[in-house]
């Protein structure tokens, strides 16, 4: 989708003034934020660990390898130590983040088409279709997210995609209230009236042009929930509520949660790993959110 | 004073409404889910207990039909009525009120810390907005965020239970003080509450010192903080008496929308302290597969949001007395 549609308002410039679209726009104050960029690196450095890492360091992360409870940096073979049961933890640690990432992204992606649509609709057609919706948003609301997905993901049996699921479920919310101010908003401006007036039906103009225009909120709200669902999946992998077979980092913690006194590391470094991927995310959201809202930038 | 009588009913109303709502999203989930509906209610007891089954789906009136089932379900919950639980033998309202307090004690605890000293920190930052101390309100701010809650915990049992033996790290009360006197026991849950609502109190920390500070900013920008300056007020006088009150506003609502994710931060936090709440009933019932008591604990803190965002509407009034009529 190429900017710089029907939407756009032509910019009031002074001539000598370049002017760039507000994406190039976006990329150049986002380069000059330290933070988001550190976040950037960071997120790609972990990225990249995960996909080549466990091809890299061949020991199976469920495997028993050397005595219970080695401490880190003694034993070369294994440099973080192992668990209560003598796995592993650096092994953990890099097949871990796997299902950490893959989950959470998969469970914000849920979220945020759950979100977006619903936001959508009630922004667009107001009315009683806003007043129902509305009440929707307020329920899933007052359900205290994580005590939610573990009910879903109890009834439901867990696998990684009730998993993802339950996460989607439980943290669109707030998406939502945001796509629907934007397309209250949008909906009444000129450009969505002239789109009209040349007869595009109700799924072009959400689509087509009031969607595009309300993108730069939505992708930061996004960023905030890939952040989001991250947490949501390491607790609830934390309290043993997600597929048993898949090693991740939560359910690392959980697993040596009765013997931290014994192994402080089979629960410190997958910990901070989860802290680490987070934070990425929340410095590289906070940029965006910088870039993103040009009303931000007159301050 | 009437229309903020007749706005007020109508937000109770509203209020009912959405427990009614929670009621039935229960009833949809305790059909959706694979399986009898008679098997969901008595979790997985090894099934071959028939006649138990037979008496289950008699009490429930499972037999009848859905809308029917629909509306006996939703009576008795209004009624205090939530099933009995299997796994511990006792109604499930009777065993939720006896680990409610626990829960809200802990919840308060670290929300109204979090609130207080967030202001106060948020308020020293804004102050000197480009210094270096309001830059580590920022970064500080984003570093509580992103630390799991459970994690967090789990370093203070180790800081604590390992390196420095100060605190205790499990429970709510300490067994040898059994029979003690009021003030000794109300002393010793204080002792056991510091750690877990420390460590739920961080995140939140983190949250209202970085939310006080952009809002003062805002606020101390405005024309009516250079009149207060202009009339020559002092400046302990312009930052807590005519920017605070109105920088605290977008707190106020934050702090209403928020106590869902506190209950769900105390979940975590309860597992890691082993704090007899909400959070552990929660967790019991899941591994007993004791779904009237977990289903029975969705809809009491569903319950307990819906009374703190009445709560803060009503505050909402107290401080902007514009919204009084609305």
């Amino acid at each position: 989708m190429t900017m710089g549609t029907v939407g756009t308002p032509a910019p009031i410039a002074p001539a000598a003034i370049e002017v760039l679209s507000p994406w190039r726009e976006g990329w150049r104050v986002f380069r000059s934020n330290k933070a988001a960029m550190v976040g950037l690196v960071l997120l790609c450095v972990l990225v990249l660990t995960m996909l080549f890492a466990p091809s890299l360091y061949a020991v199976d992360a469920m495997d028993i390898v050397a005595a219970p409870f080695t401490p880190p940096f003694v034993n070369p073979e294994v440099w973080l130590g192992t668990d209560y049961l003598g796995r592993d933890v650096l092994a953990g640690i890099l097949v871990g983040g796997r299902a950490t990432l893959l989950v959470g992204l998969a469970a914000a992606g849920v979220a945020v088409s759950i979100g977006v649509t619903v936001g959508a609709l009630a922004g667009f057609f107001g009315g009683w279709v806003d007043t129902s919706l509305s009440r929707l948003i307020e329920l899933f609301q007052v359900l205290p997210a994580l005590l939610f997905a573990m009910v879903l993901v109890t009834l439901f049996q867990p696998s990684l995609s009730v998993v993802v699921f339950a996460i989607g479920l439980v943290a669109w919310t707030g998406t939502a209230r945001l796509a629907r101010a934007e397309f209250l908003r949008l909906r009444g401006m000129e450009f969505a009236s002239a789109a009209r007036a040349m007869g595009a039906g109700p799924l072009r103009l959400m689509l087509r042009e009031i969607l595009p225009n309300a993108l730069p909120p939505l992708i930061v709200s996004a960023s905030l929930i890939v952040g989001a669902a991250i947490l949501f999946e390491a607790g609830l992998s934390f309290l043993g509520l997600s597929d048993p077979n898949v090693m991740s980092w939560g359910m690392m913690i959980g697993n040596n949660r009765r013997n931290v006194l014994d192994c402080w590391w089979a629960v410190t470094f997958p910990g901070a790993a989860i802290f680490l991927t987070v934070l990425s995310v929340s410095l590289l959201g906070d940029g965006l959110n910088d870039a993103l809202n040009p009303r931000l930038h007159l301050r | 004073m009437i229309r903020t009588l007749g706005s007020i009913l109508r937000r109770l109303a509203l209020a009912a409404g959405l427990v009614l709502a929670v009621l039935a999203l229960n009833f949809t989930l305790i059909h959706a889910a694979p399986g009898d509906a008679a098997e969901v209610i008595a979790g997985e007891m090894g099934g071959a207990d028939e006649a138990a089954m037979a008496s289950i789906r008699k009490t429930y009136g499972l037999d009848k039909p859905l809308p029917q089932q629909f509306f006996t379900y939703i009576g008795k919950s209004l009624q205090g009525d939530l099933g009995t639980s299997y796994t511990f033998s006792r109604p499930v309202t009777e065993l939720i009120l006896g680990r409610l307090w626990p829960t809200v004690l802990l919840v308060l605890t670290a929300l109204i810390s979090a609130i207080v000293l967030g202001t106060l920190l948020g308020v020293w930052a804004s102050r000197r907005p480009d210094s270096v101390g309001s830059g580590a309100v920022t970064i500080f701010s984003l570093i509580g965020y992103s630390m799991p809650v459970f994690w967090t915990g789990i370093l203070l049992v180790i800081l604590f239970g390992k390196v420095w033996p100060i605190m205790p790290i499990a429970g709510m009360r300490d067994v040898r003080l059994t029979g003690a006197d009021a003030w000794t026991s109300a002393l010793d849950v204080a002792h056991h509450l510091v750690l877990p609502a420390t460590t739920l109190g961080i995140i939140y920390l983190a949250q209202y010192s970085r939310l006080a500070r952009t809002s003062m900013l805002e606020v101390l920008g405005s024309d009516y903080i250079r009149t207060a300056r202009a009339k020559g007020l002092s400046e302990a006088r312009i930052t807590f008496k005519h920017a605070l009150r109105n920088a605290m506003m977008p707190l106020v609502t934050i702090a209403g929308l928020q106590f869902g994710n506190l209950i769900s931060g105390a979940v975590l936090v309860e597992t890691v302290f082993a704090w007899p709440g909400l959070g552990t009933l929660a967790l019991d019932a899941i591994l007993g597969r004791d779904y009237p008591t977990l289903l029975g604990v969705l809809t009491f803190s569903a319950v307990l949001v819906i009374v703190a965002n009445l709560l803060t509407d009503l505050s909402y009034r107290w401080i902007d007395p514009r919204l009084r009529g609305r």
